[in-house]
């Protein structure tokens, strides 16, 4: 369950590999190239990358709306995404999804969600299947504050829990639903204290450190290859950027935001492998060099993808 | 041939599908040990286990949306929604995730799972377990809807519907699953997407749904003794629509009369409609017209449910009314 140095130098290039691309797409939505909305991950790279640190290939995971971090831990390219984000024949949906529905199914990622919580049925159903099939696989089921709000939650948990299966409810609390307050939205202290009721254990961590988030996804997944069913982990974080692209962003203080810009878990964790000496100013610029080297090339492959011919409107509709 | 009930006929094509495919399980309220609120089930959990006849909480949304995931993961799932109004609390899944999941991911993915779920009146459950909701899922592209008559039809549609990789959505009628009917001894299949002219003529094309087919059968006959022959078209599936079948039924008899129970306002029949007023004009020597449940609640009481539910003698004055 103790994390190796690849594991370690995989989450840093993760992390810095999700922040980037969020900047590099909203640098692109500001020159009219990705249309609709975005909704930015910054801020909360240490839950996906923890999390996502904790399964393998072939497990699987439903992603969010605010889903581009999700995707990238689980393995997503970021050429393919950002040719999907431009609308393009050659991302991942063929251009027919955009960034909340990003998805490869055959890699275990069942889909960004442009529906609020929508991606925690299909979650559990996932495990479901992974339970019927008898196979030692388990689904994350990334979801937010927000999400945590909606009936199906209950309805889904609960089902998990009376049938155990092997899925992991991982609460991305990053303190508001759209200008929604967490302390204003939830009853209780903690999301993670609705577990009790949904009849699973509920763990707590600080989202903005990956290893903690690692560790208590670890024991999940653990549980549930095991077959002892669910388990509820909600992660406290928080969202540098508005709600999406758009959002002015009036319901936050500055002071707030600082106070959480303070809590970096990139700028963190960069400093805890430094004091390990898996890291220096000269590691730290090749790092971040190769990241935006590769962040630039999908780019260039995005912007040079040809959009999908009209003859496309009607097809996949049906199987 | 046997002859069996509707109910029989669904049970039969659970059975023989589930035996076939293992991937084929089922998840709803009351599937296991109780049979099934409508009896489909009885005896199914003693043969295949309780890991594949899941019996759920009461949790539509969860049942609709697991079955989503599961499917997404390569099983075959067959939920049931025990009445169709309580489709409702299952909208997101079917609307929003089942039936757009394949088209969002660029064709990526599919969404091999049935949902089996049961509507009309006639029983006196008054407004909320007794709708035809059948056309809010016509409605949305991604999905199928088959809505069969018959224990014949049933059964083989709702084994292509399991073998099919669509989301289907497979609408039964609680008072006709004890009607019985002649079905093969061995295995069969009836093509989604075709419709069945369950009685030839060549006066007026009456197109019925479901529980009304018999009521138009029942009103063909009424006109036969006038003689009028009424040719009855039974289209089976919904979407997609065998819109050929019941245009060249029109293009013989110039008349056509659509019934389905479901109220009046936007229901099938006015897809119907303004599919054959627009390709079959030139067919037509009448305005087409409807019989369908007027667009109120279905009420409680037994006398004013039966003046709710399309009647024989409606389906032949409409049928006289734009022969005369």
């Amino acid at each position: 369950m103790s994390l190796d140095n690849k594991q370690l130098l995989w989450m840093y290039k993760t992390m810095v590999t999700i922040r980037g691309f969020e900047e590099r797409a909203f640098d692109l939505f500001k020159r009219g190239l990705v249309r609709g909305s975005i909704h930015f991950y910054i801020g909360e790279e240490a839950m996906a990358t923890g999390a996502c640190a904790a399964i393998k290939p072939e497990d699987a995971i439903t992603a969010t709306h605010r889903g581009h971090g999700q995707c990238i831990a689980k393995g997503a390219k970021v050429d393919l995404m950002l040719a999907e984000l431009l609308g393009k024949v050659t991302g991942y949906c063929k251009g027919k999804g955009g960034s909340m529905h990003i998805a490869d199914v055959d890699h275990g990622i069942l889909g960004a969600n442009g529906i609020v919580g929508g991606g925690i049925p299909l979650a559990t159903g996932a495990a479901l299947a992974f339970k019927v099939q008898k196979v030692p696989k388990v689904c994350l089921c990334f979801f937010g504050d927000g999400a945590s709000n909606q009936g199906v939650l209950l309805e889904s948990a609960n089902l998990a829990a009376i049938w155990k299966l092997p899925v992991i409810y991982v609460c991305e609390n990053n303190q508001y639903g759209l200008s929604m307050c967490v302390k204003d939205s939830v009853a209780c202290p903690n999301i993670a204290d609705r577990a009790v009721a949904f009849g699973m254990p509920g763990v707590v961590v600080d989202g903005n450190d990956p290893i903690a988030v690692y560790e208590a996804v670890s024991a999940a997944v653990e549980r549930a290859r095991a077959g002892d069913g669910p388990t509820f982990i909600e992660g406290k974080t928080y969202r540098w950027m508005g709600h999406f692209s758009g959002d002015a962003d009036v319901y936050r203080s500055k002071e707030e935001k600082e106070e959480w810009k303070k809590k970096d878990p990139i700028a963190r964790f960069e400093k805890m492998l430094t004091e390990r000496g898996l890291l220096n100013e000269g590691k730290v610029k090749t790092f971040r060099q190769g990241v935006d080297k590769e962040l630039e090339e999908a780019e260039k492959f995005a912007i040079e993808s040809p959009e999908p011919g009209p003859e496309t409107l009607l097809t996949d509709i049906y199987a | 041939m046997a002859i069996i009930t509707y109910r029989e006929a669904v049970k039969e094509a659970l059975r023989e599908e589930m035996r076939r495919d293992e991937r084929v399980f089922m998840l709803g309220e009351d599937i296991g040990i109780y049979g099934g609120a409508l009896g489909v089930t009885a005896g199914m959990i003693e043969e295949f286990g309780p890991e594949r006849i899941r019996n759920t909480p009461i949790s539509e949304a969860a049942i609709a949306g697991t079955a989503v995931g599961a499917a997404a993961m390569g099983m075959r799932p067959v939920a049931e929604i025990m009445y169709m109004d309580f489709t409702t609390l299952s909208m997101d899944q079917l609307v929003n995730q089942a039936a757009k999941i394949r088209y969002m991911f660029g064709g990526k993915a599919k969404i091999p799972m049935v949902l089996r779920t049961q509507g009309g009146a006639g029983r006196c459950n008054a407004g909320q377990h007794s709708q035809s909701l059948e056309a809010w899922f016509v409605h949305v592209p991604g999905l199928y809807v088959i809505q069969p008559s018959t224990p014949y039809d049933v059964k083989g549609l709702l084994k292509s519907a399991i073998r099919d990789d669509n989301p289907v959505i497979f609408i039964e009628h609680k008072m006709i699953y004890a009607t019985k009917g002649e079905v093969p001894e061995g295995e069969y299949l009836v093509p989604i997407g075709v419709a069945d002219v369950k009685r030839e003529g060549t006066d007026v094309t009456i197109v019925a749904t479901s529980m009304m087919l018999f009521s138009a059968l029942e009103a063909a006959a009424e006109l036969a003794k006038g003689g009028i022959e009424a040719e009855v078209v039974d289209p089976r599936t919904l979407f997609p629509l065998d819109i050929e079948t019941i245009l060249n039924s029109v293009k013989k008899t110039n008349h056509l009369v659509i019934v389905h129970e479901a109220n009046e306002r936007c229901g099938v029949g006015a897809e119907i409609a303004a599919q054959v007023a627009d390709k079959g004009f030139d067919y037509l020597d009448a305005p087409i017209k409807r019989v369908c449940g007027p667009n109120s609640v279905i009420p409680y009481n037994q006398h004013l449910e039966r003046l709710f539910i399309p009647s024989v003698e409606g389906i032949v004055k409409a049928a006289k009314g734009i022969l005369s």
